[in-house]
């Protein structure tokens, strides 16, 4: 007797099986501004350190499509070179932390007992205290600059992760086939480094997406804050700061065009990474 | 208070069934094509009778019974009538569906737990149906309340009222729900599968409570269970539904021990036996679902007697001896059929 | 006619009642040991960190021009001689009385610098909550409850999320402030009226990224709660939909819509921070900016041991609001 003809797709009760237009859109834009940070300034129409005092604070116009800062500078094309610092440091802080987040939440997760309990208990420590203090206090103590800010963000961020990451490691070690695993005598090292890992990337993959336009801003804050990136350097936070005096003289283009590629950024990033959670848990 | 019917025939009332569906079709409208689940089904509840409603999971059951309260989400798409009292519940405004829901009929679920708002206490979840749709004061309700526990077996009713839900064990707060349903004096309760989610030791002492209640009350009920025997026992008329159809309706004694679907005989036929030891036998394949059927009928794929006609032509339900039957061939089957059913 | 399980119980809830209160004191007490616990260890690694930062409190305070042996002496009369514990100590035993040393660059007590700009900050702080609160929750609820507002107000929560403080300070001063001169540009003003004037820009900038937050929670929230199967019960028992939204779904949801609240009311403090530097507002924030580029770590510590404080208490706060306000967390069965 023949077997029933079965609808090969397997989708969950209600999804549709629409094509995800906002994921392909919020990607696009991502690839987008990594392009630009990555080639950003061979693409630059303009050098980003060229000064031109004479032409300072200049609105948009053919020659400087965004206008000019107060230093006379074309502010599209700082904002071109700003995106590699700024994608560099928040890059930097989303693969440290998920690095070092993943790893210790499969740890706490595979050990339990005693070695979870007390992880956690550093972990809400460090929970307490808010990362712009800790990225400011390590300013403090390891001077200004890209990495004091980006480390001390990284081990603020390791928190984040770790409790993500940590409630679904723990729910697949529970898992019948890991005990199984363990039965025949893998070795713990395989069995998470093959089994658990695998199955709590994509989650961490998500967080990661969505941290990314959390670190961005937070190390764009570092900057503004004076305690970060320093001038002359090109850096999106610290365009924002700089063009502070021009705004209250009515030039506010520095700040706004720097502000906006924040913004589009984080937008696209968060979108992406919801976009991207949302298909993991259909997928589950 | 119910809902009043200027409708109903005068004189010919003893007649006029408590629940009437009439070819019931039911489809979700956000695939393309639209997904059918259930697919002309018609059934009667009169007052007083008990109407089982069988089938696995997939056959489309559970949607009947809400769409008879008109609480199926809003992108199923109902088609055919399903009249409560001669009134047409689909058409039923919205205060009058208020009333109808409130007055006239009440629902068990399965799993009382996910049915009871966990920051509510016991009391506060029995006397909610009645007062908010202003049927009772508040006192007068509680009171009722702990009359209606007292009868469900419940030893000291009044401090239960005052707790919450996770403090009730799964029966207990099952019976709470009967309790509930039974506040508004409805006129047919709609069981869905209320022993399914409780220990085996529990289900009976439930269901004897329950039964005990709706013969009391000469209350109609339509009960859906996955459970042949237990539908056969308490019930008086039996349903079948395989993939979203109806495949036999008939006297429940009748139907248990002359199947005349083979689906049925199937279903029969596949109960652990309490008297011999052998293998069990199973329906090869697994239950399908309304949108996976083709034509034919849909029993088809895994019917042992089917034939060429059984796979592209649908059969209708039609009046074969007492009861009804959707099978081409369930005269020529009928005696094979009876003897794989007490096997 | 109770069936022998259902007596047990009965007997067992019995003999739990009178250990139940006792049960949520516990929980609590405990939370709150964890606390100050947990305030304690942040303070002694802010404290250990900043010893290593790079200054020298003896040349600040004396100048460059100084004597060997006036170092010495100072050095000695400041404890910095002493071991790490030591130190710490000291300074924990004093800032206990609310003694938090003096500055090196202000010569004056610490605590007189902090406690005006403190006032300051949380009239800030006071003001970006309220709002937060109000338009957080507000559209969180429409966005739960309407079907079909809620795709405008998950974008606008979205976008809010993504714009950053700092950002939108430079917006709004540029467009309220310098273009349309409705509110000054900088400062905080004298007086309570000249300062919330001066404060509505920056809590409105602070607000936005942590009131979209609160937003996505709330109508998060909302809407999982109306989805449950207790409100279809109740629909089909024909109780009219707006009781069920407003006792059920609105009261449940409540619950998780105060822990979102509660942390982005911890989150604006730290966000103040880069608003007052942001508007030039004397507040604690930019004291604590201030003096990291001084290098005078007294106020740096206290500083952050006030953030960190205040952080905590409220998310402790939160905490135990939860285990009070949630029946099955008080450990009943």
């Amino acid at each position: 007797m023949s077997a029933i003809a079965l609808d090969n797709t397997t989708t969950p009760a209600g999804a549709r099986r629409s094509k995800d237009k906002l994921l392909v859109v919020s990607g696009a834009v991502c690839l987008l501004v990594a392009l630009v940070a990555v080639f950003g300034t061979v693409l630059a129409p303009h050098p980003p350190d060229q000064t031109d005092v004479l032409n300072a604070s200049l609105g948009p116009s053919a020659d400087h499509w965004f206008g000019t800062d107060g230093l006379g500078r074309d502010i599209i094309s700082r904002a071109m070179a700003g995106a590699r610092v700024s994608f560099a440091g928040a890059g930097f802080i989303v693969l440290g932390s998920a690095f070092l987040g993943t790893t210790l939440a499969i740890f706490a997760a595979w050990n339990g007992g005693w070695v979870d309990r007390n992880i956690n208990r550093v972990l809400n420590v460090m929970f307490a205290v808010p990362g712009i203090l800790v990225a400011v206090l390590a300013s403090a103590i390891f001077g200004a600059g890209f990495w004091a800010p980006v480390i001390a963000l990284t081990i603020v961020y390791v928190p984040f992760y770790a409790r993500v990451v940590r409630s679904s490691a723990v729910r697949e070690c529970k898992m019948p086939y890991i005990e199984g695993l363990e039965l025949a005598g893998v070795s713990s090292w395989r069995i998470c480094t093959r089994h658990v890992l695998r199955n709590v990337s994509p989650i961490a993959l998500a967080q990661a997406t969505i941290a990314f336009g959390s670190a961005l801003v937070d190390f764009a804050a570092v900057s503004f804050l004076g305690l970060g990136v320093q001038p002359p350097q090109a850096e999106w936070g610290l365009m924002v700061a700089d063009g502070r005096s021009e705004i209250l003289s009515g030039a506010p283009q520095q700040s706004l065009v720097a502000g906006a590629c924040i913004v589009v950024t984080v937008v696209a990033f968060n979108v992406l990474g919801d976009r991207l959670s949302s298909r993991i848990g259909a997928d589950r | 208070m119910t809902v009043p019917n200027p409708n109903a025939a005068t004189g010919l009332d003893g007649d006029q069934p408590l629940l009437e569906i009439r070819r019931l079709g039911i489809e979700l409208t956000d695939y393309l094509p639209p997904r059918v689940l259930v697919q002309d089904v018609s059934l009667t509840v009169r007052a007083g009778e008990s109407v089982g409603l069988v089938g696995e999971s997939g056959s489309g059951k559970s949607m009947t019974i809400k769409a008879a309260m008109r609480l199926l989400p809003d992108n199923a798409n109902v088609s055919g009538d399903i009249n409560f009292d001669g009134r047409s519940v689909d058409k039923l405004s919205r205060s009058e569906l208020a009333a109808y829901r409130s007055g006239d009929v009440a629902m068990i679920h399965q799993d009382p737990r996910s049915h009871t708002n966990p920051m509510r206490t016991v009391g506060e979840f029995l006397i909610e149906g009645v007062v908010a749709t202003r049927q009772m004061k508040k006192s007068d309700a509680n009171d009722k309340a702990v009359a209606l526990l007292a009868e469900m077996g419940i030893g000291d009713a009044g401090r239960r009222m005052k707790q919450y839900p996770h403090q009730l064990s799964g029966g207990l707060l099952q019976r709470v729900m009967i309790a509930a349903s039974l506040m508004n004096e409805p006129r047919l309760i709609f069981a869905d599968e209320p022993t399914t989610a409780l220990d085996v030791t529990v289900q009976s002492e439930v269901m004897a409570i329950l039964m005990e209640q709706i013969q009391d009350r000469d209350l109609g009920m339509l009960f859906v269970t996955h459970d042949l025997d237990l539908a056969a026992a308490v019930t008086d008329t039996l349903v079948v539904m395989y993939a979203g159809t109806v495949v036999e309706r008939g006297r429940a004694e009748d139907v248990y021990i002359h199947p005349r679907h083979p689906y049925t005989a199937a279903l029969l036929a596949s109960r652990p036996s309490t008297t011999q030891v052998r293998r069990l036998v199973s329906i090869p394949g697994r239950p399908a679902t309304a949108y996976e059927v083709g034509d034919g009928c849909a029993f088809a794929a895994r019917c042992p007697f089917a034939t060429e006609q059984c796979r592209s032509t649908r059969p209708p339900l039609r009046p074969v001896d007492d009861s009804q039957v959707a099978c081409h061939r369930s005269e020529e089957l009928a005696a094979v059929l009876k003897e794989a059913a007490s096997a | 006619m109770s069936s022998t399980a259902d007596v047990a119980a009965a007997r067992a809830t019995k003999a739990r009642g009178s250990g139940r209160r006792s049960g949520i004191t516990m929980k609590v007490v405990s939370t709150v040991l964890g606390a100050v616990g947990t305030v304690l260890a942040a303070s002694f690694v802010i404290f250990v960190a900043l010893s290593f930062a790079p200054g020298d409190p003896v040349a600040q305070l004396l100048g460059s021009k100084a004597t060997d042996e006036a170092r010495a002496a100072t050095s000695a009369k400041l404890g910095l001689d002493d071991p790490l514990l030591v130190r710490y100590w000291d300074w924990l035993s004093a800032a206990l009385h609310g003694d938090f040393g003096t500055s090196f660059t202000y010569r004056t007590d610490v605590i007189e610098l902090i406690k005006p700009r403190l006032e300051t900050t949380f009239l800030l702080v006071a003001m970006a909550a309220v709002l937060m609160l109000v338009v957080g929750i507000g559209l969180g609820t429409i966005g739960g409850v309407s079907r079909r507002w809620r795709p405008v107000v998950s974008a606008l929560a979205g976008l809010g999320i993504s714009i950053p403080t700092f950002v939108a300070a430079s917006v709004l001063i540029s467009v309220f402030a310098v273009q349309l001169g409705w509110f000054p540009t900088f400062g905080a003003g004298e007086g309570l009226a000249d300062q919330v004037e001066h404060l509505v820009l920056p809590a409105v900038a602070l607000s936005i990224s942590y009131g979209a937050y609160v937003t996505q929670l709330s109508s998060a929230a909302v809407r999982d709660e109306a989805g449950k199967e207790y409100v279809m019960t109740s629909r089909g028992r024909g109780i009219p939909s707006r009781r069920i939204l407003r006792r059920h779904v609105l009261r449940n949801a409540a619950l998780p819509v105060m822990t979102a609240s509660g942390l982005a009311i911890a989150g604006l403090v730290a966000g103040a921070v880069v608003v007052e530097q942001a508007f030039a507002i004397d507040g604690i924030g930019s004291l604590l900016i201030s003096s990291i580029s001084n290098k005078d770590y007294p106020i740096v510590i206290a500083v952050s041991l006030v953030i960190v404080v205040v952080f905590v208490v409220v998310t402790t706060i939160i905490d135990v609001a939860q285990v009070l306000l949630d029946p099955r967390q008080r450990g009943d069965r």
